[in-house]
C-alpha cells in the first residue's frame, strides 16, 4: 500500500491541500482528512465512468475509436455558425486554454459555470471593485466571520475549520476569538453554530444591505423592520461590523440566484466599502466547483474577460444577458455546442435543456450524465486531480497544482490532450 | 394547497450523492425532494415522506416532502439543485445571465396518484430523450 500525501481535493472551491490518501492496486482504498463531499468523491470517482468514445448513428450510439470521435466533433464544430463552448469549472486550467482557442478559432462563444453561479458577482464587481484578501488572512486575522447566503457546512464543509470560524490563526487563535454571523432565510446548519442568526425574508437581501449601510454610516432608519428584519438587529450587526479589527464577508448564491442579481452583489461590496472607513473589512465570494475560480482567470489572462466571451465577431466581445449561455440558449441561436466537464442539462432550467439537447452536443466528461445521454458525440476523459495532473485556482484565487494519484483506465487521456487533438484537426494540422 | 417560495440549492447529500452518479438510485433519492417547514407539512396534513405535487408558472413535479432539519422556514419550500427543481424554473434571465434559481413563487399540494419520475423518466418525458 502506498501513501500520498498533501493531495488536492478537486471537488470543491476550498481546494484542500491536505488530504491523504491510501493506494493499493491503482485503487484508492483510504482516504483521511477529507469531508464527506471530498470522500464521496475519492471513493466513488470510478462508479458510472464511460469509458469508450462513442457516437449517436441514428437512435442508437456506437463506439468508436477515438480518432473517429475527434473526426466527429470537428465536423460539428466546423459546420455550425455559432456554437457554445461551455462547462470547464471541472477540469485544469490548462485544458480550459486549449478550449479558448478553439472557440477562437471556430468563432463560438466560450462560457464557463459561473455565469449561472456568480456570473453576477463578477458583474458586481467589474462595477464597483472590491476589497478582498486570500483566506489565509481571514485565518489569521479576521475577528468577525459573516456568511451571507452562503451554508458552507453544506456546500463548503472544510471552509469554517480550514480558513474562518473554526481554524487556528497565527494571530487569531481560537473559536472565542470570532464572532460568526449568518444571514440566511433557513436557519441553516451553519447558521446553528453561529453567535448571532439573522433570518432574511426572501428576495430582500438588497434591502437589507441597504439599511445596513445606512445604519454603518449612523443614519437612522425610520422603520420598525427591514426585510423581515427588527431594525434593533439590524443596528447591532452594523455595530459589530464597525467595532470589529478585521471583518469578513463571505456570501454565496443566495445572493446571485435571487432577484436582485448583480445589484444584490453590488450592495454588498458598497457595505464592505463604506466600512473601510472605520475598519479593515473583505469580501469573498463562496466558489463552488474546485475550478471554476480559475475558469474565471483563465478566461480573463487570454481574452480579456471572465466568462460569456463571444468570438463570433473575429474579436472577443462580453455582454452578460446576450453572450451567457442561459440567454443564447432560451433564444435558440447556438447550432452546436462542445460541452467540457459540465452536466448542463442537469442545471439548466427545464425549457433551455429541451432546447439544448435538440442540438449537437459533443461532451467530454469522465462520467456518464444526462448531457452525455443526449450528446452526438462523447468522449470519455480522465478525473483531473485523481488521474491526471493540472493546475487549479482556490476560490480566493491561489493557485494550486493538482496531483496525478493513480493512472486512468486503458485508453483514457485528459480533457487537455483531447482538447489539443481537436485544436489540431481544426487547424488542419 | 399551500403557497411558497421555492429556493433551490446545494445541499451535503446532493453533494454526496452526485459523485455516486447522476443515475444513482442515490442521487434520486437525495434530489427528487422538497423541504418543509414541520407547520407547512402540518397546513397540508402529511406527514414527513409523504408525496407533494409542486407547481410553479413554468412546470410541476412529484416529489418527496421531508421535513427540514433547516428550520424554522415556514412558507420556504427548499430543493436541491438538478434537473427534479429545474422543471420549476424559468429560462429567462432579464438580461442578467443568471436565470432565477431562488425566490419563485410556488403552489404544493398532496400528490393523491402520479408517482415520482426517476432521472431516465424525466430525460425521456421532459426532455425527449430516446
Ligand atoms: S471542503 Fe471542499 S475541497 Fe475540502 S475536502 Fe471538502 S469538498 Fe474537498
Amino acid at each position: 500500500m502506498k501513501t500520498i500525501n498533501n493531495v488536492v481535493c478537486s471537488f470543491c472551491g476550498c481546494l484542500c491541500d491536505d488530504i491523504e490518501v491510501n493506494i493499493e492496486n491503482n485503487k484508492i482504498v483510504n482516504v483521511k482528512n477529507a469531508c464527506s463531499l471530498g470522500l464521496s468523491k475519492f471513493l466513488n470517482y470510478n462508479k458510472h465512468r464511460i469509458l469508450k468514445p462513442r457516437i449517436r448513428k441514428s437512435k442508437e450510439f456506437v463506439n468508436v475509436s477515438l480518432e473517429e470521435a475527434i473526426n466527429e466533433c470537428v465536423k460539428i464544430l466546423s459546420n455550425a455558425n455559432y456554437p457554445i463552448i461551455y462547462g470547464w469549472s471541472n477540469t485544469s486550467n490548462e485544458a480550459l486554454r486549449v478550449g479558448i482557442e478553439i472557440a477562437e478559432l471556430i468563432g463560438g462563444v466560450i462560457d464557463n459555470t459561473t455565469s449561472v453561479c456568480h456570473g453576477p458577482t463578477i458583474i458586481g464587481v467589474q462595477d464597483i471593485g472590491e476589497s478582498t484578501s486570500t483566506l489565509g488572512q481571514i485565518k489569521n486575522r479576521a475577528d468577525l466571520i459573516i456568511y451571507w447566503g452562503s451554508n458552507p457546512l453544506h456546500a463548503h464543509p472544510r471552509h469554517l475549520s480550514r480558513y474562518t470560524a473554526l481554524s487556528k490563526g497565527r494571530f487569531i487563535k481560537t473559536r472565542k476569538e470570532r464572532k460568526v454571523v449568518v444571514v440566511d432565510v433557513r436557519k441553516t446548519a451553519t447558521a446553528n453554530i453561529a453567535d448571532v442568526f439573522i433570518q432574511i425574508k426572501p428576495n430582500s437581501d438588497y434591502e437589507l444591505l441597504t439599511a445596513l449601510r445606512y445604519a454603518v454610516n449612523n443614519g437612522e432608519i425610520e422603520q420598525d423592520e427591514v426585510a423581515g428584519v427588527p431594525v434593533e438587529k439590524i443596528e447591532e450587526l452594523a455595530e459589530m461590523m464597525v467595532s470589529c479589527k478585521f471583518g469578513a464577508l463571505m456570501f454565496g448564491l443566495g445572493l446571485t440566484m435571487s432577484p436582485g442579481k448583480h445589484r444584490n452583489i453590488e450592495a454588498a461590496i458598497a457595505l464592505v466599502t463604506d466600512l473601510n472607513k472605520y475598519t479593515k473589512f473583505v469580501i469573498l465570494p463562496m466558489r463552488g466547483h474546485y475550478n471554476v475560480t480559475g475558469a474565471n482567470n483563465v478566461t480573463c489572462w487570454i481574452t480579456g474577460y471572465p466568462f460569456a466571451v463571444d468570438f463570433s465577431k473575429g474579436y472577443p466581445y462580453y455582454n452578460p444577458g446576450e453572450t451567457t449561455i442561459a440567454d443564447i440558449i432560451a433564444r435558440g441561436e447556438c447550432d452546436a455546442a462542445l460541452i467540457v466537464a459540465s452536466d448542463p442539462i442537469s442545471h439548466l432550467p427545464i425549457e433551455s435543456a429541451r432546447k439544448l439537447s435538440k442540438i449537437p452536443i459533443v461532451t467530454i466528461d469522465p462520467h456518464e450524465t444526462p448531457t452525455t445521454r443526449v450528446s452526438r458525440v462523447v468522449i470519455p476523459s480522465s478525473y483531473v486531480g485523481i488521474e491526471c495532473e493540472g493546475t487549479a485556482y482556490r476560490m480566493d484565487g491561489v493557485p494550486l497544482r493538482l496531483k496525478k494519484i493513480v493512472d486512468p483506465p486503458d485508453g483514457i487521456i485528459s480533457d487537455e490532450e483531447i482538447l489539443k487533438m481537436i485544436l489540431s484537426k481544426l487547424k488542419g494540422d | 394547497m399551500i403557497k411558497v417560495i421555492l429556493i433551490t440549492g446545494r445541499s451535503l447529500d446532493q453533494g454526496t450523492s452526485k459523485s455516486i452518479g447522476k443515475f444513482s438510485k442515490e442521487y434520486m433519492e437525495k434530489l427528487a425532494i422538497c423541504e418543509l417547514d414541520p407547520e407547512d407539512l402540518k397546513s397540508l396534513g402529511i406527514k414527513s415522506g409523504q408525496n407533494v405535487k409542486i407547481k410553479t408558472k413554468y412546470g410541476e413535479i412529484i416529489v418527496k416532502a421531508i421535513e427540514s432539519k433547516q428550520a424554522p422556514h415556514k412558507g420556504i419550500a427548499f430543493m436541491p439543485y438538478g434537473p427534479w427543481a429545474n422543471l420549476l424554473l424559468g429560462s429567462l434571465t432579464n438580461s442578467s445571465g443568471m436565470p432565477t434559481f431562488k425566490g419563485i413563487e410556488a403552489d404544493i399540494e398532496i400528490a393523491k396518484e402520479g408517482k415520482i419520475m426517476d432521472l431516465n423518466e424525466l430525460l425521456e418525458e421532459k426532455i425527449g430523450v430516446i
